[in-house]
């Protein structure tokens, strides 16, 4: 795996990244079929007030999601 | 004349796509709901006549990102389109997808091509897409998907008549493939020649998910089982790759077909301003309370008007009824057993209607969406998910429509979970059962200058219902075991206005499906309890009228004095009154007495029945005339003939208002948890898992406040 990737429950609020690889799992699946697929931009658009969930933009929605299932995405910040 | 050819069509597509637009197009109000066999999914099918030689039965089928199912209803997408067996299973699919999110939507859409039905692509949402500077090359995309496109705003209409035109005709079957089959799962030819109607990406997808399935034949779970073990097929394999093979393919579509200007997504910006205002951690749940204030205000306050009115009307249609039939059995049986359940049942409609429309609009605009957003974190320290908010603050008001409402809990533990602590919020019809509780045990003074002493109880019975809600689920969480991980994982879909049409269609199908399917059990529980409170074994009951016939016994007393009494003996002496006695013993620990007794099991109708019932055993009249006063006063010189103290001791009291608090004591309730879990399991373990723990909790009160 890429050295320089990091869970994207690291992401702060205005963060942009490129998704680097997924979970081997059925979670990691669910999450390319909703769009989350290696090499896709994805910004962090909001974080709930509680600081969970978290909402990213990417391709062309809104993807609200925990921060336990944000680590099954692994990105580089740009 | 000819019998017209009758097809079936199955509308498809992403969620938040305008699947329901579209189907409210087509079909109009020629719509049914039911349920899709065997599970708690809501089945909506339309008839629409496409020419004089055919008529399509339109199946609007639940909307998923992918034909591998997460949840319940995505499974039953999935067994419509891939099991051939499935009564459903249609001849053309009308395949929906959202122009200004082409790519994710082809996901879907391209694994249902290649399934190989004849398919329509009806390219939605091309308004928003335009509006955002989104180019679709429409006629390239056909070539490269190879079916037919239709571009559409089903809001409006538009784009609509095409596709009508286009189903009239023989609609073709797809021509392109998106995933190499040979590479993926060469094997799966074997296994598509064996089962019928079906080619080699269907004979893959039913080795995933053929144990799922209902209605797969018994021998063709063997043929797939056989051919599972001999190829050493793994689903997650399969699905993970072709995934990816399938991305490989889209990508390649997208920028062949989609010119995507590198301007800012307007529909996005604006949504994303919205979100800073209604995310926003002081305005966004300052919001929020308000939202939910006034939809608690509406099913609470607003919601008594029409349920008054309906109260009243049925009681006059029933006096007018009883004027108008011959004395007798069959006349109160009518009047006071069916018609009264009928009444019991319609007037849960002004609620029911009220929050469902609240809700749709709430989901209509993309806010329901920030609800579970916001609340996610709070409901999940308790064992709930941020879905869990709408059921529970309705259920402050009643817990019928909240229970209805927990359809949207797409995970099946959060939702049962939902399902079964949701009773003990405290709903409207426990409030007269607390006033005269609490104005009866508690004076009226001020405490701390400004709190009244009875308000003051009168909020810690609600917040003690809360508190026994969110307890009761933090336990479930622990007991409750299941397969399924629950995810959040949901899109927030841009703001939108809602559609008015498609919120009062919903809010005349759910009222329509609850009178239709909880009603028959409440009509029933009705006409038993008043039969109950009406007979008694022997001859008692016509001793009692006798009694009362007796002109030296009577002309002591007045005409209103003698009703109150002979009303009150009559219920001592039916079947109810001789339970009471029977359940004595039980209750006795609760420092309850057998008239008590009575009056707990009538509140099972509803528990404010309590209220009345107390007052016809006292004979201070029923509750048409009843004098709260009258019946306070009454209640403190009631006197148990055993111990010689007073029966509603302060300790009786607020064992009583602890049992309220807790027990299951809604016959309502019970139909409802039985038609949205489809099972009596679930509305009995509720019935005994409360009333088991009021008890308890009742108990432990009165003794410790004796």
């Amino acid at each position: 795996m890429n050295k320089n990737s990091i869970p994207l429950s690291y992401l702060r609020k205005g963060d942009k990244a490129i998704i680097v690889s997924l979970d081997n799992s059925a979670l990691g699946i669910k999450l390319m079929e909703m769009g989350c697929m290696p090499g896709e931009l994805l910004e962090v658009d909001y974080i709930a007030p509680l600081g969970d969930p978290i909402s990213i933009r990417i391709g062309n929605y809104l993807l609200g999601l925990r921060k336990d299932e944000a680590v099954a995405i692994k990105v580089m910040k740009q | 004349m000819n019998e017209p050819k009758k097809i079936k069509i199955a509308l498809a597509g992403n969620p938040n796509c305008g699947k329901t637009s579209l189907f409210n197009a087509l079909t109009g109000m020629r719509q049914k709901v039911g349920n899709f066999p065997g599970v708690t999914v809501d089945k909506k099918t339309g008839i629409l006549f496409l020419n004089n030689k055919t008529e399509a039965l339109v199946v609007d089928l639940p909307g998923t990102y992918s034909i591998y199912p997460r949840r319940i209803d995505e499974m039953v997408t999935f067994d419509v389109l891939a099991n051939p067996d499935n009564v459903s299973h249609p001849d053309v699919i009308v395949l929906l997808a959202d122009a200004s999110n082409l790519k994710r939507n082809l996901l879907f859409c391209t694994q249902v091509i290649d399934m190989g039905i004849p398919t329509v692509i009806a390219l939605n949402m091309m308004d928003v897409a335009e509006k955002n500077n989104i180019r679709i090359d429409v006629l390239k995309l056909e070539e490269e998907l190879g079916v037919h496109i239709i571009p559409m705003n089903a809001r409006d209409g538009k784009g609509v008549d095409k596709l009508l035109k286009l189903l009239s005709d023989e609609v073709a079957k797809p021509t392109r493939s998106f995933i190499d089959m040979q590479k993926l799962c060469g094997d799966a030819k074997e296994l598509s020649n064996k089962i019928p109607y079906s080619n080699e990406y269907v004979a893959a997808l039913l080795a995933v998910l053929h144990k799922e399935l209902n209605d797969f034949p018994e021998e063709k779970h063997i043929l797939v089982d056989e051919w599972i073990a001999s190829k050493n097929f793994v689903a997650a394999r399969f699905q993970g790759e072709e995934v990816l093979q399938r991305y490989n393919s889209i990508n390649r579509v997208v920028n062949d077909c989609v010119n995507e200007e590198q301007k800012e997504n307007k529909s996005l910006e604006t949504t994303s301003r919205i979100d800073k205002i209604l995310l926003h951690p002081l305005w966004g749940y300052l919001l929020f309370l308000g939202v939910f204030f006034l939809v608690f205000q509406a099913i609470f306050a607003w919601a008594q008007y029409p349920m008054d009115l309906i109260s009243s009307g049925f009681s006059t249609a029933g006096n007018y009824l009883h004027n108008l039939l011959p004395a007798g059995m069959m006349s109160d049986l009518l009047i006071q057993g069916v018609w009264a359940g009928v009444g019991g049942v319609v007037v849960f409609i002004p609620q029911i209607m009220l929050l469902f429309g609240f809700i749709t609009i709430l989901e209509d605009t993309g806010y329901m969406a920030r609800v579970s957003f916001l609340m996610d974190k709070l409901m999940r320290t308790t064992g709930l998910s941020g879905k869990s908010t709408v059921p529970l603050i309705s259920g402050m008001a009643c817990a019928i429509p909240a229970i209805m409402s927990t359809r949207n809990i797409e995970s099946w533990k959060d939702r049962i979970i939902t399902i079964m602590v949701v009773p003990f919020m405290s709903c409207s019809a426990r409030l007269p059962v607390y006033t005269l509780l609490v104005s009866f045990a508690v004076p009226s003074q001020t405490v701390f200058g400004i709190f009244n002493m009875r308000g003051m109880w009168m909020l810690g019975l609600y917040l003690f219902g809360f508190l026994s809600a969110i307890v009761a689920a933090f336990i479930m969480k622990l007991i409750i075991k299941t397969r399924e991980k629950s995810l959040f994982l949901m899109e927030l879909p841009i703001y939108r206005w809602p559609r008015w049409g498609n919120v009062g269609v919903t809010m005349f199908e759910k009222a329509k499906v609850f009178v239709t399917d909880a009603g028959k059990i409440i009509v029933a529980i009705s006409v038993m309890l008043w039969f109950l409170a009406s007979y008694g074994p022997g001859d008692e009951i016509k001793t009692v009228e006798k009694k009362f016939e007796d002109t030296s016994f009577t002309t002591h007393y007045s005409s209103v004095d003698l009703d109150a009494m002979r009303q009150s003996e009559k219920l001592t002496h039916s079947y109810a009154g001789h339970i009471g006695h029977f359940i004595e013993p039980a209750i006795m620990p609760l420092g309850f007495d057998w008239k008590i007794g009575i009056s707990l099991i009538t509140a099972f109708a509803a528990r404010e029945v309590f209220v009345g019932t107390i007052a016809t055993i006292y004979s201070v009249g029923s509750t048409g005339d009843m004098d709260m006063k009258k019946l306070r006063d009454r209640m403190h010189s009631e006197i148990n003939p055993q111990t010689g103290q007073q029966v509603f001791s302060f300790a009786t009291v607020v064992s009583l208002m602890i049992f309220f608090a807790l027990a299951m004591q809604c016959m309502s309730t019970i139909a409802v948890v039985r038609r949205e879990t489809k099972s009596w399991k679930w509305p009995m373990i509720q019935l005994f898992y409360m009333t088991g723990v009021a008890y308890l909790a009742s108990f432990i009160t009165y003794q410790l406040l004796k």
